[in-house]
This record gives structure tokens, C-alpha cells and sequence, in this order.
């Protein structure tokens, strides 16, 4: 356990903040939005971040990698949160980057985890069918035929789908949904006959796309771990990207927070700072008091992945659950508190707003992780 | 066209009622009465566009029935009617989802605060105009250091004899790139508690010396304003009130902003899903349930809030017909735009995925519509006196409570 960051963390925290904000600000995504960047994010940034490490931070040594761990990864997802910036960190070097450690033949994890460590490659889970998370509601159908195998099915708000060189697709090759077993997972190009992509312009203006698999031939070898038996991999990489995206939404919580704070010691009203009034300063004291709870359930859950993963399950949905509730009360409160100002795209607090409200929709809402840790419960 | 009628105010309720239902049931366009999107509504003013054929009939029907603002005095185009027969009127058009005919900030806010302060021939000139979607009217109110903290307000009229001559910005200034006329809150005496030196102005937006700069919103839309008055000089006779005593024409229209902001969850319907349409679209049902625990509650807990509200706006429509006093019309601002901004996030939360796209083709007109609506909401709480001013009303006016 550890719930205090080491001084290893620490220093890679300060080196994450230093760089974010000289490289990759706020500012940067409103460039890449008003821009209509076509890639949705900086190429040169995810090679800096790669040449820091970023991009192979949980992967060991031998593929590549620098074997920090998720703790690690915590310090630096939180710090892409704060500058919401955009990059493949999440889809690539967390979500595509387990899927392969944990799923992959040694020949797989051989070839791609060091390009992914590189930066050369990048990956998207293309596993939601639905507009709600439902991780085993999947029809997407791998019909074998011969050694081969033919997957036709449509994907939706899959997470950098139309950017992404190759794409981790989660197939039902038996059973019938909402079945846990029966699921496998595929390595496709993304530009293999039959894929269409359709990139979907999001409210974070972060990337995501439908996707759409027309009869697509792989050959057997593109299979990930068993056939029929995804969801032993699946479901422990899902529980990854969750403490991920919440290491990210802790740290868009509290820079929304700090600057919150920032402007009630800095608008007047009625002859007196604003952070004067009882009826702010509670409900800032409030947002701190969830800050801290938040701040333990992440550390003990991206802890656990690496030292105790038995307990990852009810961990992952505590924090997600958590952390979705604790982003969406933070941003509304720093629009809410700074008055006319809050509403005005010129201020940062919307991108804040806005990247919360699609960070909740993945890998399940509050909703999804409630019911899904009473049942671990046993309620 | 039919010369507008005259009711006679005693006029039995259900009779008028049935009257009111048949007149619409004749007179509304069948394409008048669907939810409506943001493009389709009709604004009025010198540069209105009517949106549709049925609704340049439609508005012109209704005005030459003199229902544009059934309440108003009919000598200056409005309906003469009593408070109940323009209840009846709106209930019937809601029933009916009938299109508001025109958006006017004139007939919501400004008209009553002229019938009370203005002089005869500032009712001559403006109320009939406002009737007609002849003027579109902004408000001009809040200043970069003057929001909640309104009478702090510095943009300054100096008496040069006869005129004013106006000197300042306001901001936030709703569409007034798009207006003709702005009422505005000035200092006209700064050497006075700041209430007692302000002046309620009527402002030609044509005037030399006014400009506007848009301001873009979070929405992605840009209906803000920041307006500006460099040496505007605005004639004496357009005072509203006694010079000096435009806060109480201030406040007077602040209650007319409140009580619109109160209804805008139960009014006006718009072109988004309706919370309970959303959940059968959106979310699994088995056996008549929502499969999903955490929205069922939510979308229990919003229908079971508005229910109560609507039931609280009746209930405070009634008391004023009897001249009963309670708090509950001072409550209905806070608890509709709070209503407001659940409803919103309630609409994202049981849209999913499919609530949080910002354009394109990968998402209906209506989805979108929602989503860019949810952002607006958070200017609800914001808009017309804070969430935090509302409450703070309360406490002081209903609960008197001390003051620091
Ligand atoms: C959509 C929209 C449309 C608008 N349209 C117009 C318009 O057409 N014309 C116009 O004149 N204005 C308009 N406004 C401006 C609106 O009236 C102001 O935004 C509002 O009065 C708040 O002022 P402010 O923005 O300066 O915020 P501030 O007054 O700076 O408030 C910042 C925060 O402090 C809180 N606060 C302030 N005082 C207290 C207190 N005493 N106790 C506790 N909390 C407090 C506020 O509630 C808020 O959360 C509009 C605003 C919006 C959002």
C-alpha cells in the first residue's frame, strides 16, 4: 500500500506539470478544436512524451519500458488532466498497452509493446456498442472461417478509433450477449478492407469515432489471449483504463478547484471579496473535503493494480464512481461561482465541463459502478 | 382579420375557456404547434425576420386578437383581459403546444415596468411597438464590476440640459447585437448611497456612440454582449420614472425576470427530449422498469420535483387571484433554473455516449440541441440574480434573518 507518493513520484510529477505546461497547456486543445485539427492532437507532443517515458510507463523492461507502474502513471495521467490535454497516452499506452501485456502472445507483446513504448504505435479498444458502457452487451460477431476469422459488427465511442493505427476489437465468437464468455479480442488494422471509421466530433473535443466492421477478414494470429475467453483480460484492462480516467479526472477536478478558489480571493462584489461569504466558503470547504476522499480511494486503487489485484474490481468502480460524482460537482460549482464569466467559452472552466461530462461516459457512469460494486458486495 | 375583441372581465371562466380552445383549435397553423428549435423562434424588431409563412399568420392572428399580451390595457394593443383570462390563454396554448408567437424581452420584462413608471407618451410609443415586434429590446444592467452587486453600477448619464450624455459598458447583454432599443440602469447622481443615484434610460441602439462586441459562450453559441456607450447622447424624455429612483423600476422588472426564469422548465416547449421520452429511448426497460437503478431514481426524484413545482406555480397563481401572501412566488426562480440544470444533466446522464457529442452527423438535431442546451443551463442559476442572491432574498425577506 501506498498512500503517500514516493520521492521518485513526486520528482516525476514535477517533470509532468513543467512539461504539460510549457508543451501541452489548456490552450493547446482550444487550438486543436478551433483548428479542426484532423488528428486531434500533436504528433511531435506524443513523441516528447514518449522520449520521457510516458507512453511505456507500466511496461517492464524487456519490452521497452521503464516499469514505473501505475502509481506512476497516476502522477502523470493527473497532470494531463489538469492542462486537458490531448494524446494517446490513455488509449494506447494504458487501455492497448494492458491489453497486450496482459492478453498477448510473446510474440505479440515482442513486436508491439516497444513500438507502443516508442511512440510509433497506437491502439483504441473499440468495444462499446451501445450509448451506455455495457462491456459484455457485445454483438459484434468473429465467425471463423477456415483460419481465418470474419468480423462484422458496429462500434461506437471508441476512444482515438479514427486516429489509431491498429484497433483492439471485442467480438462475440460464441454465446449470446449479455454472456461474459463467448467474447474475443482482435488486433485489426485500422485501414483493413471493410473498417470504416467516422470520426465523431465530441463536446471535449478530445477524439473518439464509430466504427463499422464489414465482413473483415484476420487471419487467426490477430486473436489477443484465448479464443471465447476475453473477458479474463477484458475485464481486468477495463479496471485499468477506469483508474486511469480517474487519475485524469482528479487532476481536471482540481485545477478547476484551485481556480475556483483562486477567483473568490479575487472578484469583488458588494465591496468585498467574494470567498467572504459563508455560502461559497462552505461549499468550497465541501469540495475539499470530497478532494481528499478522492485523493485516497485513487491512491490505494492504482496501487492495487500492481500490488493487490484481487481487490482492482470493487477498487475501480469505487474510484470511477467516485470520481465521476466528484468532476461533475467541481465543475459545476467553479461555473456556478464564477458567475457571468463561467458561462463564456473564453474562460477554460467549459473545456473543464465539458471534458467531465465525456470522461463519465467511459468505461461506465456513476450508475454502472454503483451496481456494479453493491454486487461485488454481494447487494 | 378580426378587429380585436373586447371581453368583458366577468365573463364566465369555462365559457371563456371553450372560446379560447375553438378560437385556437381555428386559428393555430398545425406547423405552430411543435417543439420548437432555437432557429424557428420569431424575435421581432426592425431587422426580425419572420422564420415561416405560418408563423408571420400565426403572430399576426394572435396580435390582431390582441392576445400578443392579453393583460395589457387595450388602449395600447394589448388584450384588456384579467389575470385569469390570460391564464387560460396560456394554458390553452400549452395544451395545444402552440408556438410562443413572438420572443420578446419587451413583453416579458419591460412592458409591465413601463405600465407602472413610464409616462403616457412613453406608453404611446413603446408598449404598441413591443405588441407589434416592432422594437427588440435588450437589457442593459450588468456591468464587469457590477453583477450581483448591481447598484454598484457605474455607467454614467450626465444632465446636459436636453439630453443625457451616456458613458460606459454593460456586459452580458443578451443578443444586444441583434436589438433596437436597450433599457438601461445609469448613474445619474454618484455622491449618494448607491441606490438612490440611478436612473432608468431608454436607449436608441442606433444612436451614434453605442457598439457591441459579441461575447462566445460555452454553448458555442454567442448571444452575450458586451455594449458599449462612448459619449451616446439619449433625449431627456426617455427617463423611465423620476430621475434618481430607477432602482424601484429596477427591482419592479427584476421580480418580471424572476417569475419568466421561474416557468422556463414547464414553459416554452423546445425542440430537445423530455426527460421520460429520453429514458424509453435511451435506457433498457424490463418489465415496465428501467433496468438501470442509479437513473430510475433520477428521473423519479426530477419528475417528482417538477410535479411539485407546477402544483407550487398554480398554487402561487392562485394566491395572487385572492391577494394571499406566502413566500412561495419568492422561492420559484431558485427552485425552476435549479430544476433546470437537473433536468440537463439528467438528459446526459440517460443519453450516454450520445449526449455528449458537439456536431456532425454521428449525432441527431435533437441530441445535439440537448447537449448545447445542458451548457447553457448552468447559465439558469446564473442569469437574473444568482442561485446564491435568491437565497439570500429568502433569508432575509421571508425568514428575516439577521444581516451581517
Ligand atoms: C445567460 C445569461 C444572460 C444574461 N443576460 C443579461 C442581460 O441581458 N442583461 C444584463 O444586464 N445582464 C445579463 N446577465 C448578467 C447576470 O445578471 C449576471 O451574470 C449576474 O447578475 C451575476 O453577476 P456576475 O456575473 O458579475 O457574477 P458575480 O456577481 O461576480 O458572482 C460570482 C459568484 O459569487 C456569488 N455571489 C455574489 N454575491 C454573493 C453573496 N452576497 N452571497 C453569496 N454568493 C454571492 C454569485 O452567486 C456567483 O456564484 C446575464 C447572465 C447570464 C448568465
Amino acid at each position: 500500500m501506498a498512500l503517500v507518493l514516493n520521492e521518485e513520484q513526486q520528482l516525476l510529477q514535477g517533470t509532468a506539470r513543467e512539461f504539460l505546461g510549457a508543451n501541452a497547456p489548456v490552450a493547446a486543445l482550444r487550438e486543436l478544436r478551433d483548428s479542426r485539427d484532423p488528428l486531434g492532437y500533436a504528433p511531435t507532443l506524443w513523441q516528447q512524451m514518449a522520449e520521457l517515458g510516458w507512453a511505456s510507463i507500466i511496461l517492464p523492461e524487456q519490452y521497452g519500458g521503464l516499469d514505473f507502474g501505475f502509481l506512476g502513471l497516476g502522477v502523470v495521467l493527473e497532470e494531463t488532466g489538469r492542462t486537458l490535454s490531448a494524446s494517446p497516452l490513455f488509449a494506447s499506452a494504458v487501455v492497448g498497452a494492458s491489453a497486450l501485456l496482459l492478453g498477448g502472445s510473446e510474440e505479440q507483446k515482442e513486436t508491439l509493446l516497444p513500438a507502443i513504448a516508442a511512440g510509433e504505435l497506437t491502439t483504441a479498444l473499440a468495444l462499446e456498442e451501445t450509448h451506455h458502457h455495457r462491456p459484455t452487451q457485445i454483438a459484434t460477431r468473429a465467425e471463423r472461417d477456415g483460419d481465418e476469422f470474419i468480423i462484422t459488427g458496429r462500434k461506437t465511442f471508441v476512444l482515438d478509433g479514427h486516429s489509431a493505427d491498429k484497433l483492439i476489437v471485442v467480438t462475440r465468437s460464441s454465446g449470446e450477449p449479455p454472456a461474459s464468455s463467448g467474447l474475443t479480442l482482435f488486433l485489426v488494422d485500422r485501414d483493413a478492407p471493410g473498417v470504416t471509421v467516422e470520426r465523431t466530433i465530441m463536446a471535449d473535443s478530445r477524439n473518439a469515432a464509430n466504427i463499422n466492421f464489414d465482413q473483415v477478414r484476420v487471419a487467426a494470429s490477430a486473436v489477443i489471449g484465448t479464443l471465447d475467453e476475453a473477458w479474463s483480460v477484458l475485464e481486468p484492462v477495463l479496471d485499468r483504463g477506469r483508474v486511469a480516467i480517474a487519475a485524469e479526472m482528479m487532476g481536471l477536478a482540481l485545477e478547476a478547484f484551485e481556480r475556483t478558489v483562486a477567483y473568490l480571493k479575487q472578484r469583488e462584489q458588494f465591496g468585498v471579496l467574494i470567498g467572504s461569504f459563508q455560502a461559497l466558503q462552505h461549499r468550497a470547504a465541501q469540495m475539499q473535503a470530497e478532494l481528499e476522499l478522492c485523493r485516497s480511494v485513487l491512491l490505494q486503487t492504482l496501487s492495487a493494480v500492481d500490488d493487490t489485484p484481487e481487490q482492482l474490481p470493487m477498487l475501480a468502480s469505487l474510484a470511477k464512481a467516485k470520481l465521476n460524482e466528484l468532476a461533475k460537482l467541481v465543475t459545476n460549482e467553479a461555473v456556478q461561482m464564477h458567475g457571468g464569466i463561467g458561462v463564456t467559452d473564453e474562460l477554460d472552466i467549459g473545456l473543464f465541463l465539458k471534458r467531465a461530462r465525456v470522461a463519465i461516459q467511459v468505461f461506465g457512469d456513476t450508475g454502472f459502478h454503483k451496481d456494479r460494486y453493491a454486487t461485488l458486495c454481494g447487494y | 382579420m378580426t378587429a380585436p375583441v373586447r371581453r368583458d372581465i366577468l365573463q364566465d371562466p369555462e365559457e371563456f375557456r371553450s372560446e379560447v380552445r375553438q378560437w385556437l383549435q381555428d386559428n393555430c397553423p398545425e406547423s405552430q404547434r411543435q417543439p420548437i428549435t432555437a432557429e424557428e423562434q420569431f424575435w421581432g424588431g426592425r431587422r426580425g425576420e419572420f422564420p415561416s409563412e405560418d408563423a408571420r399568420l400565426w403572430f399576426q392572428r394572435v396580435r390582431d386578437k390582441g392576445w400578443i399580451a392579453p393583460e395589457w390595457p387595450a388602449q395600447y394593443g394589448g388584450g384588456g383581459l384579467s389575470a385569469e383570462q390570460g391564464k387560460i390563454i396560456k394554458d390553452e396554448m400549452k395544451r395545444i403546444n402552440a408556438r410562443t408567437p413572438v420572443y420578446s424581452i419587451g413583453i416579458w420584462m419591460l412592458g409591465p415596468a413601463i405600465l407602472e413608471y413610464g409616462n403616457e407618451e412613453q406608453k404611446q410609443q413603446h408598449i404598441r411597438a413591443i405588441i407589434n415586434a416592432e422594437t427588440r429590446w435588450a437589457q442593459g444592467y450588468s456591468e464587469p464590476g457590477a453583477g450581483s452587486d448591481l447598484a454598484s453600477l457605474q455607467c454614467k448619464a450626465e444632465d446636459q440640459g436636453d439630453h443625457f450624455l451616456v458613458n460606459g459598458s454593460k456586459i452580458w447583454t443578451t443578443n444586444a447585437d441583434k436589438c433596437d432599443w436597450i433599457f438601461c440602469l445609469v448613474r445619474t447622481n454618484p455622491d449618494v448611497k448607491k441606490q438612490e443615484g440611478i436612473s432608468f434610460l431608454l436607449i436608441d441602439m442606433d444612436s451614434p456612440g453605442v457598439s457591441t462586441t459579441p461575447i462566445a459562450l460555452i454553448s458555442g453559441e454567442s448571444e452575450f454582449c458586451q455594449t458599449f456607450f462612448d459619449n451616446v447622447k439619449v433625449p431627456k424624455e426617455n427617463l423611465v420614472g423620476e430621475l434618481n429612483k430607477g432602482w424601484s423600476v429596477a427591482k419592479a422588472l427584476l421580480v418580471h425576470e424572476r417569475k419568466l426564469m421561474a416557468e422556463i422548465g414547464s414553459d416554452s416547449p423546445r425542440k430537445i427530449v423530455a426527460p421520460n421520452e429520453a429514458a424509453h429511448k435511451y435506457l433498457e426497460f424490463e418489465n415496465g422498469k428501467i433496468v438501470d437503478a442509479q437513473l430510475r431514481s433520477d428521473l423519479v426524484d426530477y419528475n417528482m420535483q417538477m410535479h411539485a413545482i407546477a402544483l407550487t406555480h398554480f398554487r402561487t397563481f392562485e394566491e395572487k387571484a385572492r391577494g394571499v401572501h406566502s413566500a412561495a412566488a419568492l422561492v420559484m426562480k431558485y427552485l425552476g433554473t435549479e430544476a433546470e440544470k437537473t433536468k440537463s444533466e439528467l438528459l446526459l446522464a440517460i443519453m450516454g455516449s450520445q449526449g455528449v457529442g458537439w456536431e456532425g452527423d454521428s449525432f441527431t438535431a435533437e441530441e445535439l440541441d440537448t447537449t448545447r442546451l445542458w451548457a447553457m443551463s448552468k447559465a439558469m442559476t446564473i442569469a437574473g440574480g444568482s442561485s446564491e442572491i435568491q437565497l439570500n432574498v429568502i433569508a432575509k425577506s421571508v425568514l428575516e434573518l439577521p444581516q451581517s
